[in-house]
């Protein structure tokens, strides 16, 4: 069930009030993100970062293998007639960095695509046409039908309360 | 920032403007809607003649470049003017070049959004997009000049049936590393700020096609917070990655330099010199490109002069950096007392290739931005516009002196030379010229150049707080109460 909000403003109050109520299965949808919001959504912090901390430690970790394997014993090369062990760490540390910045970055990219379920070819909620506004300017909150305290009255009522407009149900095909 | 609104509540609880009010960053009290409207239209809306014009020269031109390359790539490295001693010359001079100009969109991007720089929002979209234009343009010297250009992936360290391995410890080989992770890492950051302008494009999409492209390329992206909560974080993560990555990339290209024993190219100085210049020269193409756009699809409201000031003043800030180290070099190669350093950087003023110097070193890159400590001059966006076209040319000749000036005198007075370009050189130059511009304008013609999302942010009705009774009116910057 979804409601359209005629402001940023309003659906940050709704989404207080959504989650006073103790629904769990529902998002609030606008053409920005709004800050607080996750606050009153009872959101917590992402835990991307940790999976980009696990990207950048293994870059490190192959930028290693892959220099000082073949420079201290596939191929010793001897440069400036310096050692070719683990000592001379410096010169080899640019590439270091740079693959550690590399792996850090595609895992940033890949795990918000995956923790936030995406790509999707079709969602049900593109089935309402009021919705292609919300890319634009408008502001919805919806309450899906599978959250264990979902009752359609109550969540009409909830909606009206908190000065949704629009209230509408939308099926899954 | 706590202390700013109880300053306010003890103060004066009964008037609601701030002692700083902030000029709003879109101007004219534009909505959500007409942003919308506004940046999408410049999509959706038929190319207006003098696209299809400009567009015609750049891709001729683009299309010379091109046949250069493949002459050169055919022929060999003979085509180009290099010769002993000077065996770098317009090639790294435009690969340093290209690479540099890059840079300010990565400043934009990344570290303005770490400093929480709103008024970044209306130009980062384009910078990045030139940043990936220009490192593509920069990619393309490296690659020719090393003469066998399909043998480049000799540079992937990869077992061979040689058994020969790369020198990881050399610069070059730090380059191409550099380089391509800041490619790699750029194309991400700028495709995640696409998503939500793309599912925005999307669902105003009227033709099946254009639903179809868009739709593909948004992801299925619904706007919904659990999304953004992952999306900031990881826009968030990438500003801070790339913000080091970029401070590192024209390090490394200086490294080339600072690594070898000539005169002039020997100085511990060259790292933050070189990130300077790069910044430097990148905000001025990236107003040299936004100025026109801005003027043609008429975003006078959402790049307000502000913007423009604000841009000036980074280009007074970080010309500033490049002429004192150009003056700190003077002095170190006096200071030396090293004979060699000494004539090369006397050679750099009264030399064969005086004029460079006065020119684009002296008046280009030191004093015309100068100018930006006028208020008025940082205003008019004809003044502003002289200068950063000065700064570009300004710029290149930087290069073209250090790289051919550190070479062109070689120890031995009998081994001293000069470089003149072939028509090669000059068409290949020209010619990458001719693809930025053309793949600058393809750009703006196809997808969004102004990132909606995250100008919307700045608007003050933006802010879940807005138009509440307590008294507190959210700065008008939007977000965040600073002040």
């Amino acid at each position: 069930m979804a409601a359209e909000y005629p402001s940023a403003a309003a659906l940050y109050e709704a989404a207080k009030v959504v989650r006073d109520a103790g629904f769990k299965r529902w998002d609030v949808h606008s053409p920005y993100p709004i800050h607080g919001m996750d606050e009153a959504m009872g959101l917590k912090k992402s835990w991307l970062s940790a999976v980009v901390l696990a990207g950048g430690i293994s870059g490190l970790l192959t930028a290693a293998t892959m220099e000082f394997g073949p420079s201290s014993f596939l191929y010793p090369l001897t440069v400036h007639g310096k050692p070719t062990n683990f000592f001379t760490v410096p010169a080899f540390f640019p590439i270091m960095f740079e693959l550690t910045i590399l792996f850090s970055a595609f895992a940033a990219f890949f795990a918000m695509f995956i923790m936030n379920g995406l790509p999707r070819l079709h969602h049900p909620i593109f089935n309402w046409e009021r919705f292609s506004r919300a890319t634009n300017d408008a502001f919805f909150l919806v309450i899906e039908a599978r959250d264990p305290r979902f009752t359609e009255i109550e969540a009409r009522n909830l909606l009206e309360k908190s000065g949704g407009q629009h209230i509408t149900i939308i099926h899954e095909d | 920032m706590d202390a700013a609104p109880e300053m306010i509540k003890g103060k004066a609880a009964t008037t609601v403007e701030r002692p700083l009010a902030r000029v709003p960053l879109v101007l004219n009290k534009r909505n959500f809607s007409w942003l919308t409207e506004r940046i999408s239209g410049v999509v959706e809306n038929p190319a207006p003649r003098w696209w299809w014009v400009s567009f015609t020269i750049t891709g001729t031109v683009a299309m010379f470049g091109m046949f250069c390359l493949g002459y050169q790539i055919s022929t060999g490295v003979g085509t180009w003017g290099l010769n002993h001693p000077v065996g770098w010359a317009w090639d790294i001079t435009n690969f340093v070049f290209w690479i540099g100009i890059g840079h300010a969109g990565t400043l934009i991007s990344a570290i303005l959004f770490l400093l929480h720089q709103k008024w970044r929002t209306s130009i980062n979209r384009s910078a990045e997009a030139m940043t990936l234009f220009a490192v593509m343009c920069a990619a393309i010297f490296p690659g020719v000049h090393v003469g066998r250009a399909w043998m480049a992936w000799f540079m992937a360290p990869v077992p061979t049936y040689y058994g020969i391995w790369q020198n990881f410890r050399s610069p070059l080989m730090w380059d191409v590393f550099a380089v391509s992770t800041y490619f790699t890492v750029s194309v991400l950051f700028w495709y995640t700020g696409l998503i939500p302008d793309l599912a925005t494009l999307r669902d105003r999409a009227t033709s099946k096609i254009k639903k179809f492209l868009f739709g593909f390329f948004a992801c299925g992206w619904r706007g919904s917070n659990r999304n953004w909560r992952h999306y900031e974080m990881a826009y968030l993560l990438l500003a801070g990655l790339a913000t080091p990555l970029v401070l590192s990339v024209h390090s490394v290209v200086s490294f080339d330099f600072a690594t070898s024993i000539l005169p002039t190219w020997h100085t511990t100085i060259f790292p933050p010199y070189f990130v300077a210049g790069a910044i430097f020269g990148g905000f001025a193409m990236v107003l040299t490109l936004m100025l026109p756009a801005r003027a043609m699809f008429k975003l006078h409201d959402i790049i307000t002069p502000q913007h423009i000031d604000k841009m000036a003043k980074i280009i007074l800030l970080t010309g500033s950096f490049v002429t004192y180290a150009y003056v700190m070099e003077f002095f170190t190669a006096w200071y030396s007392g090293n004979a060699y350093e000494r004539f090369a950087f006397w050679n750099r003023v009264f030399g064969p290739y005086w004029w460079y110097w006065w020119v684009g070193m002296l008046f280009c890159n030191m004093l015309s931005p100068q100018l930006f400590w006028f208020r008025w001059c940082r205003r008019n966006v004809y003044v502003v516009y002289f200068v950063c076209m000065c700064v570009n040319a300004g710029m290149w000749f930087e290069r073209f002196i250090i790289i051919v000036g550190g070479l062109h005198r070689d120890f031995l007075p009998s081994s001293w030379g000069l470089f003149i370009p072939t028509w090669v050189d000059i068409w290949t130059f020209i010619g990458t010229l001719g693809i930025f511009t053309s793949l600058f304008l393809l750009f703006i013609r196809f997808l969004p150049m102004i990132a909606m999302s995250e100008v919307k942010i700045t608007l003050p009705e933006a802010d879940p707080h807005y138009g509440s009774t307590n008294g507190q009116q959210p700065a008008a910057a939007g977000g965040k109460e600073r002040m």
